[in-house]
């Protein structure tokens, strides 16, 4: 068996056993639904269509902030990694980041921004932004130094050497950043409609665990999942591609 | 008397002092003029300061003091046009493949597409490597590798070709057929080439003239003419001058090596 098989089978043993308990009355259906039900449910949830404004919103504020990670994260990781004296003084700064709590900020960001989708789309964006940068800065610091050479011998100036030689040998390294912001974006946003908002995926989710529907938490949380695994998957498959290109 | 396409007068580098180290006088005074369309080889004891020369003379570094002048013009820490470079280090693009690797320099230029893809079917074909055309570097041995950067530099059409150890880490025989292959890339573009190697073989058989430097701070401590004709090649390893200029190479360098070795002055 390959790996890929073992993990597979992993994952429906787990399933079947989470079946078993809940058919079998080891596990409440107050406390969860059996996995079969789920996905009627999610089924049933995506077929009528009630969700379906919740769900585009939700996967337009995670896409937002993670395209805003990602550009703004890469733009400033090149200019920080050009100016010497501010990567030293950030540094420290970057290493202490993830042990600041963003949500913390998240009522002052609707005091300062309103109830709309900007403060959630902020937090995506604030946790994944980070990321980008220190990968990005990772990338670059990886650079041979006779590839700065070869580019100063082509007469390229600096936004040439970024675009043309530094940045494309730092892509692998970027990707890391780029699939922590992706994570980071369902994260932010999800978790930022969970604490408050009225519309989204984590509002739906929040709503339905007050109001003890497990039929809609569950299939709710299954397709978060589900999409965030896919476009995790479908990262990886390119990442996987474009380092064939690379390594032996 | 053959116009002078490279000129350097009283050049010297130092390194500052650092936390990390006193200030080294790495190279000169030295003065040389690389004669239009020649062959010029430099060979000196390790850390003489030959690629520190190569990096004042592509503009890749300022010299302390003194001047280098190409075709007439000042070159003062700014890589001048036509300049072409290939270095030790494998300095080929992982991310693209041969084909690309070899236009990036040309795809820089107004020039046009038509005319990219001619060179660079031509260097394809100079260099051996048009059944690798799509592939990429990692699926290519050391000296291909070398011989993509050096296709890259070629297709460009550089007047001078400053070439620093480019086959320092190729078996012995590979480096004589490489060094054919150089030579007759040489003759086709008429260039001015300064290459840079350790081995002395290499230099008695490459060169119209041979640039000795003493060990640090390199100065040239003479340069000798070795008398080849244009059409030579590594035939010339059995002749006897080839013997003679190795032994003067090696008289020359013996004493500078030990010095280059134990840090004597």
């Amino acid at each position: 068996m390959t790996p890929g098989q073992v993990r597979l089978a992993l994952a429906a043993a787990l399933v079947l056993l989470l079946e078993g308990l809940s058919r079998f009355g080891f596990i409440d259906r107050f406390a969860m639904i059996p996995p079969s039900e789920i996905l009627w449910h999610l089924g049933k949830i995506l077929i009528v269509g009630e969700m379906w404004p919740a769900i585009v919103k939700t996967l337009t504020n995670v896409a937002v902030a993670c395209v805003a990670a990602i550009v703004v994260g890469v733009i400033l990781g090149t200019l920080i990694h050009a100016w010497r004296s501010l990567r030293e003084t950030l540094d420290p700064l970057f290493a202490a980041y993830y042990a600041i709590p963003v949500y913390a900020f998240y009522p002052l960001f609707i005091v300062i921004f309103g109830l709309g989708d900007f403060p959630q789309v902020l937090i995506g964006f604030m946790l994944g932004l980070v990321a980008v940068i220190v990968n990005t800065l990772n990338g670059l610091d990886r650079v041979p130094r006779v590839l700065l050479k070869t580019a100063r011998i082509q007469r390229l100036g600096p936004l040439a050497t970024a675009l043309k030689v530094t940045l494309p040998y730092a892509v692998p390294y970027i990707f890391t950043g780029i699939k922590l912001a992706v994570a980071y974006s369902f994260i932010g946003v999800i978790g930022a409609e969970l604490i408050m908002s009225r519309t989204g995926l984590g509002y739906e989710i929040g709503y339905a665990y007050n109001n003890f529907d497990n039929a809609v938490m569950y299939p709710l949380i299954v397709f978060v999942l589900t999409v965030a695994a896919t476009v995790n998957t479908m990262f990886f498959l390119w990442e996987k591609k474009m380092l064939a290109r690379r390594r032996k | 008397m053959t116009p002078v396409h490279v000129a350097l007068r009283g050049v010297t580098r130092v390194f500052p002092a650092s936390a990390a180290q006193r200030e080294v006088k790495a190279l000169g005074p030295i003065d040389l003029d690389l004669r239009t369309a020649e062959f010029f080889v430099v060979v000196g004891p390790s850390g003489c300061g030959k690629s520190t020369l190569l990096e004042i003379i592509a503009g890749l570094s300022t010299a302390t003091a003194g001047t280098v002048t190409l075709e007439g013009k000042p070159v003062a820490g700014e890589v001048p046009e036509g300049i072409g470079v290939v270095f030790q280090e494998d300095a080929s693009f992982p991310w693209l493949n041969v084909t690309d690797n070899i236009a990036f320099g040309l795809r820089q230029t107004a020039l046009d597409k038509a005319e990219i893809g001619r060179r660079v079917e031509h260097a394809l074909r100079l260099m051996g490597l048009t059944e690798f055309a799509a592939a990429y570097p990692v699926q290519l041995s050391g000296g291909m590798r070398q011989r993509v950067c050096l296709a890259r530099t070629l297709v460009q059409k550089p007047r001078v070709i400053l070439l620093d150890e480019p086959f320092g880490a190729l078996d012995q025989q590979t480096r004589f057929l490489m060094g054919d292959e150089l030579l007759r890339l040489w003759r086709e573009s008429g260039a001015t080439v300064m290459l840079i190697t350790h081995s002395l073989d290499e230099a008695a058989m490459l060169a119209d003239r041979i640039g000795v430097m003493s060990a640090r701070p390199g100065r040239m401590l003479e340069i000798i003419e070795t008398g080849w004709g244009e059409e030579r090649g590594s035939r010339v390893v059995a002749t006897p001058r080839f013997g003679e200029i190795t032994a003067r190479l090696w008289e020359l360098l013996r004493d500078e090596s030990q010095r280059a070795m134990t840090g004597a002055p």
